[in-house]
């Protein structure tokens, strides 16, 4: 069968899907079908996500104590982050993602280090309180760090463990900051639970507790870039360049010492806004710091986002350095696009991938001329899909309830008015903020998203669509290569990277050149080639 | 009201664990459970387990690995995992027809007391025509590690099917968690010798497929059930491992009595003799495997078998000056340890430590068991983790250390040479193909372990010698 066309326009998936959703069960299948939405940017549709997947059906989503440790805490360097419960979470979350992060000599970095209480059957028995208590007086001993944080793991909230009592009792004996997180993995649908609980965590026990004298005329917080494979230093550098003060980053390269005091900048720009956007809400709520959505994957998006940035802080001689800056990088990232893209221009792509990387990625490989004809998120919400617009409609179901929300008020001494004003006048001129308007806005008409993507469907829309990269993680790695389909990890990045800003660009151009044009691939004989089938699978549900 | 086990453990007096160097039961289930034709593993808790189980195992055997879970919810922990247990069930039987489905616990179902036999009997009786198999295996992580797990699964898989009968010409191999590499050595051998052996379990393929024409949604491979009934009616069983699932656990409350390996079960049930040895490693109990091989088959060691014996002892003879009093940090798996340590114990190392994150309360018996030349001097340690490991080859000062990419970061901060066997290995490429067994596996791991020593001679000597 030879590969689809697609330069008139994407086809419509309805075979696809219906193809996809007969060999479910019934009651499966009416599920599955809310979340596979045909797009059409011109009108908006609405698409089934977070809610619990199917149990039996082969999910690549993580549990709420993966999101919580794992993705928010997990890449802080001063905090010893210690996992309550028996060995395997702990050890499964041992650096595997790749967060890189810049210590000063000196300074300590746990970020090698998993802890655990690895409880054993008497402490399932008679309770894990004792030990885990030890085991945070050892922490401290050994490491003198300046916090610790608690994750709870799923046996823990059965037997009634009370980390928070714990956390209590263990601050006032060793008078550093301590505190817990009841982040269960069954607590949530997926790793966002526990990124909602993480953020919730250190508001309430981090942000706010040292109010730092200015180091810089403009301050600014990073939220939601997690620094894989060295992207915040990307950013970093391009800030500093700028003259724009990082406070802090949550959480890629970043401390707790620098959250406590992260409450002074003077505006926070978030990256990934599934992980994080509560912080910046509660921020703003609290302490009147405005937020607007940002995304520095891809040339022209970081371009964007720079100017979007000078522009609020309205420093003419910040907006020339900023002019400046783009104009010369992009006359380097427009050399190699030049050279690549005419070997990469029309293939196909798809992508599934985390809460916004499925979306940030398919700015990169526009700029390539590369077509996204399918993607969907792994852990999103309605909003990252929709845009945030569709936030007061979505249902609030029990596992959404299980999670605290916030209550959080004005801090009367420390709310920054002025900032509230700034924000009020520009968006009298049109300047937007909180202004996340999802993924399926900027996607081709009929391309298909789907949220919560398993394996089965993934084997089936590579037969379909043949696309020449699908962008996911480890675990789907080797299927999609057993098609002869170059997969690239957007979670670890395959060991590459940086791509974020413009050097990434370039990184990530010519690494698209190398998987795109490689050989490889044409020694394995994709399965389409001869008539495929597939071995031990459909049936209907009667 | 509950006998707690105390082992007596040389543990490091840490109260947490700090860079663990043992994983969780359900994961070495589930390697298990892929050694068998047409089975799908599910893990009966919340999802964060099966994912990060399968995250863990690609990263190692970098296939596809396909492990369901029942996705526990909040309201699971409360009224029990029924529900979501069928559901998961129907769902898999659904998508991937199975022969099998492996079911192994977790320490959340566990903890909560779901009784998966009830559930699977209340399943049964409501789908009365389905004609998938079940197996159960009980793996709360908080009741040893991934070891215990894979020990576990293979007895479940064995106890179910296995059929007794008059006692025929085949054999069962138990041949421990070892690599793919390994177990397709061991079939050849076994072949080479014209014994039909059936393996306990053989996940040669199915963890490690070569590029498929078609997709398959359950890979190829694995012991079929049929050859799994006939276990019971074999002449003999050979189980790798002294230790095996066997140990005391530290608290080990609820499954004391029944974890028994699949060779005793099969020997006390079905009366086939199981002859019980270390991992064959190295010279020595390469030879007692061989010599088992030759009396349960009647016929003499093939000649290709005496000759990779004949050069691996004239290479131990040419290489004796580079590890002669060299010394070696070993550590992984109780029994991949005790092995491993057998081997280096032959070709004149010092063993300086051997540790495991295992606490069978064994460990330090076999060790000094199976390495006469240094039974007087070994450190051995169970329970221990990889800052305790750091902490005393810091204070040490090892020549190499020998064991999974877990220990990295300790050669890098020491500045020593690592060689990575056993599992996981996920910063080589190639880790599911590293062979350890028999002449020619101990060949390969013997010329790593010396080049190791000369290169770091090499890289370390101001005189840049070329010809060693
Ligand atoms: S809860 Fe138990 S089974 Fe699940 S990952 Fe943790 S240690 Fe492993
Ligand atoms: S036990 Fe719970 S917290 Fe641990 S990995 Fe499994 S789902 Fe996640």
């Amino acid at each position: 069968m030879p590969k689809r066309d697609y330069t008139n326009g994407l086809p419509d998936p309805a075979e696809l899907k219906e193809e996809l959703l007969k060999k479910y069960p019934r009651k499966v299948a009416k599920k599955r079908a809310k979340s596979m939405v045909t797009n059409n940017p011109a009108e908006s549709k609405e698409i089934l996500a977070n809610v619990r997947t199917v149990p039996g059906i082969i999910t690549q989503r993580g549990c709420t104590y993966a999101g919580c440790k794992g993705v928010v805490l997990g890449p802080t360097r001063d905090i010893i982050n210690l996992v309550h419960g028996p060995i395997g979470c702990s050890f499964y979350a041992w650096l595997t993602r790749r967060n890189q992060t810049r210590a000063m000599e000196g300074d300590p970095n746990f970020i090698t280090y998993a802890f655990s209480t690895d409880m054993q059957d008497e402490n399932i028995v008679f309770g894990g309180e004792k030990k885990l208590k030890e085991a945070i007086r050892e922490a401290f001993e050994n490491f003198h760090p300046t916090s610790i944080g608690i994750f709870s793991t799923c046996p823990v909230g059965l037997i009634g463990d009370d980390v928070h009592s714990v956390a209590r009792d263990m601050k006032a004996e060793l008078g550093i900051n301590i505190f817990g997180f009841s982040c269960e993995g069954y607590r949530g649908v997926s790793q966002s639970a526990g990124h909602h609980i993480a953020n919730n965590g250190i508001f309430k026990h981090v942000v706010g507790n040292e109010d730092r004298e200015r180091t810089g005329k403009y301050q600014v917080n990073l939220l939601g870039e997690y620094n894989i494979g060295g992207d915040a230093f990307e950013i970093e550098a391009l800030f500093e360049e700028i003259g724009v003060t990082l406070i802090s980053t949550y959480s890629g390269n970043s401390t707790v010492e620098s959250f406590a005091y992260s409450h002074t900048a003077d505006l926070n720009m978030v990256m990934c806004h599934r992980s994080i956007n509560y912080i910046a809400e509660m921020m703003e709520e609290k302490y009147g710091i405005p937020w607007f959505k940002v995304n520095f994957i891809g040339a022209e998006s970081t371009a964007k986002s720079l100017r979007k940035m000078a522009e609020y802080f309205g420093d003419s001689e910040m907006i020339a350095k900023v002019e400046e800056v783009i104009a010369r990088e992009m006359l380097k990232v427009k050399a190699v696009a030049e050279a690549v893209k005419p070997k990469v221009e029309g293939k196909l792509a798809m992508m599934f991938v985390g809460g916004s990387r499925a979306h940030h990625y398919q700015d990169l490989f526009r700029e390539l001329g590369v077509k996204t004809v399918s993607a969907g998120y792994e852990f999103a919400h309605r909003d990252d899909y929709e845009g945030r617009e569709v936030i007061p409609s979505i249902k609030i179901d029990a596992d959404t309830r299980n999670i605290e929300d916030l209550v959080v008020t004005k801090d009367d001494t420390r709310y920054r008015e002025d900032l509230a004003e700034k924000k009020a006048k520009l968006e009298e001129s049109g300047y937007e903020f909180k202004d996340y308007k999802g993924m399926m806005p900027d996607m081709q008409k009929n391309a298909l998203v789907i949220d919560d993507v398993n394996h089965w469907e993934t084997e089936k829309l590579i037969e379909f669509y043949k696309p020449d990269i699908f962008c996911a993680g480890i675990k789907e790695k080797y299927v999609v290569q057993k098609y002869g389909v170059p997969l690239k990890q957007l979670h670890s990045y395959d060991y590459g990277g940086p791509y974020a800003a413009f050097g990434g660009a370039i990184n990530f151009y010519k690494e698209m050149e190398r998987m795109l044009a490689t050989d490889v691939w044409k020694l394995v004989d994709a399965p389409w080639k001869h008539e495929p089938e597939i071995v031990g699978c459909v049936t209907v549900d009667a | 009201m509950f006998e707690l086990n105390s082992v007596q453990k040389q543990k490091s007096t840490y109260k947490a664990t700090q860079n663990a160097c043992k994983l969780c039961s359900p994961l070495g289930a589930s390697v298990a459970y892929k050694g068998f034709e047409g089975c799908v593993p599910l893990i009966h808790g919340s999802q964060g387990c099966a994912t990060y189980i399968r995250r863990y195992l690609i990263s190692h055997y970098k296939e596809p690995i396909d492990i369901a879970s029942s996705n526990f919810t909040q309201d699971s922990t409360i009224f029990g995992g029924d529900e979501n247990f069928k559901a998961a069930v129907l769902n898999i039987i659904n998508s991937y027809k199975p022969q099998i489905v492996g079911i192994a616990s977790t320490c959340l179902s566990e903890t909560i007391g779901d009784d998966v036999n009830l559930f699977l009997h209340h399943f049964l009786e409501e789908y009365k025509d389905i004609s998938t198999e079940f197996v159960i295996a009980s793996t709360p992580s908080y009741q040893g590690s991934h070891i215990d797990g894979f020990h576990e699964a293979v007895s479940a898989v064995v106890k179910k099917f296995a059929l007794s009968g008059p006692s025929q010409d085949h054999i069962n191999l138990f041949t421990n968690f070892i690599s793919t590499e390994d177990i397709r050595l061991i079939k050849e051998i076994t072949a080479d010798f014209g014994l039909d052996s059936i393996l306990l379990p053989d996940y040669s393929e199915s963890l490690d497929n070569p590029v498929w024409d078609t997709y398959h949604r359950i890979p190829e491979g694995g012991t079929s059930i049929a050859n799994v009934e006939r276990s019971g009616s074999a002449k003999a069983s050979i189980e790798f491992g002294t230790i095996l699932n066997q140990g005391n656990l530290t608290g080990r409350v609820k499954n004391k009595k029944l974890s028994r390996t699949g060779g005793k079960y099969l020997q006390n049930e079905m009366d086939v003799p199981s002859i019980e040895m270390p991992i064959p490693i190295g010279i020595t109990q390469t030879d007692r495997f061989f010599e088992t091989l030759k009396e349960l088959s009647g016929n003499e060691i093939p000649e290709k078998y005496t000759k990779q014996r004949g050069r691996l002892i004239d290479s131990y003879v040419d290489a004796h000056k580079y590890t002669f009093g060299k010394r070696a940090v070993v550590y992984g798996e109780e029994d991949f340890v005790v092995a491993m340590a057998a081997f280096l114990d032959e070709i004149g190392i010092e063993l300086a430590l051997v540790a495991s994150g295992g606490e069978s309360g064994m460990l330090e018996e076999e060790v000094k068991k199976y390495c006469p030349e240094n039974k007087d001097k070994v450190v051995v340690k169970e329970g221990f983790d990889f800052e305790s490991i750091k902490e005393w080859s810091q204070e040490n000062k090892p020549d190499i250390l020998i064991g999974h990419s877990k220990g990295y970061y300790i050669a890098r901060e020491l500045g020593i040479p690592i060689i990575r066997v056993g599992f996981p290995v996920h910063d080589r490429i190639g880790g599911q193909r590293i062979k350890h067994l028999g002449y020619t596996g101990t060949q390969e791991l013997f010329d790593k372990v010396v080049n190791a020593l000369i290169e770091y001679k090499q890289t370390t000597s101001p005189v840049g010698y070329k010809y060693m």
